[in-house]
């Protein structure tokens, strides 16, 4: 057991200068209630006049417990916390949590599920990003943009809600496959996403990727080079516009996406331009992603068959006696994991989403740690913010796209 | 029938007979009227305010695709009253610290300043608030009451963030006021005079069509001098939460928004007046009622497009603000304000009589001339200016700190 010690004054001080503390700088708390801090996040804003001398992340505002309370729940009732973490991205949170109780157990999972799980996470990506376009629009007052964006992600929530009944916190993810197979008009509804949104993208591109107003404020502005990127252990579309072209998608292929035909867009300059001109290509190459798996799509189950992990569905119930056994005993003990550890990351809209479960031959994980980007992406925010002034600081934030729920777990 | 055809002309006339009919002496007659005159004026300026509010929260809902107001009576139209009575009884907030006599002073003044720029405002030919030898003086200087309305507001707030609102608005609007006496300037020598009423009389040739970039400069300068998108820093709510009004609550909080959307409507009437011919159109000399007409139409028309600028584009940056204010506006207006005054000269040189229209074409071919020449200065500058530094290097600080931050510890 190590010894929690108490944090004194004099070791705070030296996160700012002596500046600070004789009153020639000021000191500014950004947030956390500050609208343009993109959830419960506190800066510590060292000022002189509106220049930023050092910036200091105050995080923990949102800290949910997750991590531990998975600890004490069954491998498959864990499934539905995942969502809360990172509540943009809710299909690939719970699609890297399946896909490593897959992994820890050996389930194998049909490839319909896996076409269904891919279609999803890109239109998530797509629902994920356009929140990021909105709100760092908003940051730097292009209101219209914010609305516009918000217009279009209804129509994929309205798709999310169409399989899953929910529109945000989905748990449409088990582990061994989906929840249920998709409905009869789910087709129709991503045909619709893929015919309006290109057009859609470039309409947002001409307000802003052209627009010297907005390439006055963010060229040149938060710049990380590739190699601090990497030190700090950014992945993502932030260290894409740093010029690394670290995509797990293609890196570690998952869920069959070596099969698809698609681009990582890569900028070099590493500012908050860079990083904005690759999140609005990815949603392109999403769409691409989303074409190809959806005139592909295999039919057949959408969960796996071994009744060992996977509840029977629910018509089996009424005939056959090792169902209802098999459905008991999964619902109240849960399954058994074996003593393993595993890592399974994927590409989430922010970065590289990991989950490390350890099991202990019980059915409940020993240990469950998520790698969350944001996290790690907000280490940067010190380093990109200094020498900026005020109003940069909000384009800085908004071009690394964190989501405080995944920061803290 | 002479009612129909002015009838605030009218009713003046009327007042004034009835008035000097009850046997008061003419001082006393002329001090009610004037009285009434600022009554109905200032009434006027805040009762259209509540029609304002409504026009830019449907055309602001029109552009973001989305409906605006529309529960609170036919077209939303009552929506305001609703948010004016809310507005009313919400409780006054006065934070520990303020410097209360200045903190209560902003809010009125800000509304103050921009009802003042009606006084010299003509609304038609025989509709003018005041008639002052210098309108055009008057304009700049009770334009610049504003400034100091968001300056002590920021200052007494007691607040860092309403304080670095205020920093960046004097920075902000005592520059753009610069330019926009340069564009004001040219107008008057255009206009040989200074005296408003003056100066639509002389508009035979609308001043938009004389000098387009004089209006120009005047468009982007009043609109930073407003402080509405793309300029809006004082307020910026991404940055500075509300900015200098971040301490204000209830009415006094109403008092700014009143000021801010009376303003934006009066830059529309100063442009008008200054550059669209003011209330002059057709059939306006004979009918001044259709001179009212005419003016509110050019008036919003202007409006409308400050509206257009304000919800398509990002904001600003301080330093760019100036940057563009003192390297590009004020330059192109010293220069232009120099090349009117020659020409003009010369013209009325070489013929006293000129025709105006020909007298606008060559002020024309000069504007174009010199938009060109600026333009040329502009590209080669941009072209000459090196690239952005590479990924990795820190921009420069203009004053480095004197102890390594935790940064540069931690590395």
């Amino acid at each position: 057991m190590t010894q929690l010690t108490e944090v004194t004054v004099d070791e705070l001080k030296h996160l700012i200068s002596d500046r600070a503390l004789s009153g020639e700088t000021m000191l500014l708390n950004m947030g956390p209630q500050h609208p343009s801090t993109h959830g419960v996040l506190r800066l510590l804003l060292e000022l002189d006049g509106e220049e930023i001398i050092s910036c200091i992340p105050d995080i923990g505002f949102l800290h949910t417990g997750i991590e531990k309370n998975m600890e004490a729940k069954t491998y498959e009732k864990a499934a539905v916390m995942t969502d809360r973490l990172d509540y943009l991205n809710t299909i690939g949170n719970t699609m890297v949590y399946s896909m490593a109780v897959e992994k820890l157990v050996g389930l194998d999972v049909p490839p319909r599920a896996q076409a269904i799980r891919v279609i999803l996470a890109e239109l998530q990506r797509i629902a994920s990003h356009l929140v990021w376009l909105a709100t760092s629009a908003l940051d730097l007052a292009a209101m219209s943009v914010f609305l516009y964006c918000f217009r279009e992600r209804e129509l994929i929530l309205d798709i999310l809600e169409l399989c899953s009944g929910q529109r945000m916190m989905t748990t449409f993810n088990r582990p061994g496959g989906l929840w249920r197979d998709v409905p009869a008009e789910f087709e129709d509804a991503v045909r619709n996403v893929l015919k309006t949104f290109p057009k859609r993208f470039d309409q947002y591109e001409a307000l802003l990727t052209e627009n010297p107003l907005f390439i006055d404020r963010t060229k040149g502005i938060g710049v990380i080079s590739a190699e601090e990127a990497l030190a700090i252990g950014m992945t993502g579309s932030s260290l894409r516009g740093s010029g690394v072209p670290y995509d797990i998608r293609k890196v570690r292929p998952y869920m069959g996406y070596e099969q698809y035909d698609f681009e990582v867009p890569v900028r070099t300059e590493g500012d908050v331009y860079a990083r904005y001109v690759v999140r609005v290509q990815e949603m392109r190459q999403s769409l691409r992603i989303i074409e190809q798996a959806l005139d592909k799509l295999p039919s057949g189950p959408v969960r796996s068959n071994n009744r060992k992990f996977v509840p029977p569905p629910r018509s089996e119930l009424g005939h056959s006696m090792e169902a209802v056994i098999h459905h008991f005993k999964l619902w109240t003990e849960g399954f058994p994991a074996p003593e393993e550890s595993v890592y399974v990351s994927v590409e989430s809209p922010r970065g590289e989403l990991g989950v490390f479960l350890e099991g202990d031959g019980s059915a409940k994980p020993y240990r469950v740690y998520w790698r969350t980007p944001s996290f790690d992406n907000l280490q940067a925010l010190p380093r990109l913010a200094q020498g900026h002034l005020v109003a940069d600081v909000v384009a800085i934030i908004g071009s690394v796209d964190i989501v405080l729920g995944d920061v803290d777990r | 029938m002479a009612f129909f055809v002015d009838p605030i002309g009218f009713i003046i006339f009327w007042l004034r007979g009835l008035l000097s009919g009850w046997g008061l002496a003419p001082g006393v007659v002329e001090f009610i009227m004037d009285a009434l005159g600022v009554i109905a004026i200032g009434s006027f300026g805040l009762g259209f305010t509540i029609f304002l509010i409504w026009v830019e929260r449907k055309i602001s809902a029109r552009i973001q695709g989305r409906i605006g107001p529309n529960r609170v009576g036919p077209y939303g139209l009552l929506q305001t009253f609703a948010d004016i009575i809310k507005i009313f009884t919400k409780e006054h907030i006065t934070p520990r610290g303020v410097d209360v006599a200045v903190y209560n002073l902003a809010p009125v003044l800000s509304v103050m300043a921009v009802l003042l720029l009606w006084a010299v405002i003509p609304l038609a030919s025989t509709v003018v608030g005041t008639e002052i030898n210098v309108g055009v003086l008057y304009i700049v200087a009770v334009g610049s009451l504003g400034t100091l309305a968001i300056l002590i507001a920021g200052w007494s707030s007691n607040n860092k963030f309403a304080l670095l609102g205020a920093f960046r608005t004097v920075a902000q609007m005592i520059s753009y006021e610069v330019p926009m006496v340069l564009s004001l300037l040219t107008v008057t020598l255009l206009a040989r005079s200074m005296s408003v009423t003056q100066v639509v009389a002389a508009q035979d040739v609308w001043f938009i069509l004389v000098s387009p970039l004089a209006f120009l400069i005047f468009l982007v300068s009043s609109q930073a001098e407003m402080g509405r998108a793309p300029f809006d820093l004082m307020e910026a709510e991404s940055e500075l939460v509300a900015g200098y009004q971040t301490e204000y609550s209830g009415l006094k909080f109403g008092m700014f928004f009143v000021g801010e959307f009376l303003h934006s409507f009066t830059v529309g009437a100063l442009v008008t007046t200054l550059f669209l011919g003011g209330w002059r159109g057709p059939g306006a000399e004979q009918y001044p009622i259709l001179g009212i007409f005419w003016f509110f139409l050019k008036s919003f028309v202007i409006y409308f497009i400050t509206l257009w600028l304000r919800f398509s584009l990002p904001r600003l940056r301080i330093d760019h603000i100036l940057d563009y204010n003192w390297k590009y506006l004020v330059p192109l207006g010293l220069m232009l304000v120099v090349l009117t005054a020659v020409l003009d000269k010369w013209l009325f040189m070489v013929n006293p009589a000129i025709n105006p229209w020909l007298r606008a074409l060559a002020q024309l071919a000069m504007n174009a001339g010199l938009f060109l020449f600026a333009n040329f200065l502009v590209e080669t500058r941009n072209r000459r200016k090196p690239l952005r530094q590479p990924v990795g290097a820190p921009r420069p600080v203009a004053r480095p700190p004197e102890k390594a931050s935790i940064t540069e510890k931690a590395a």
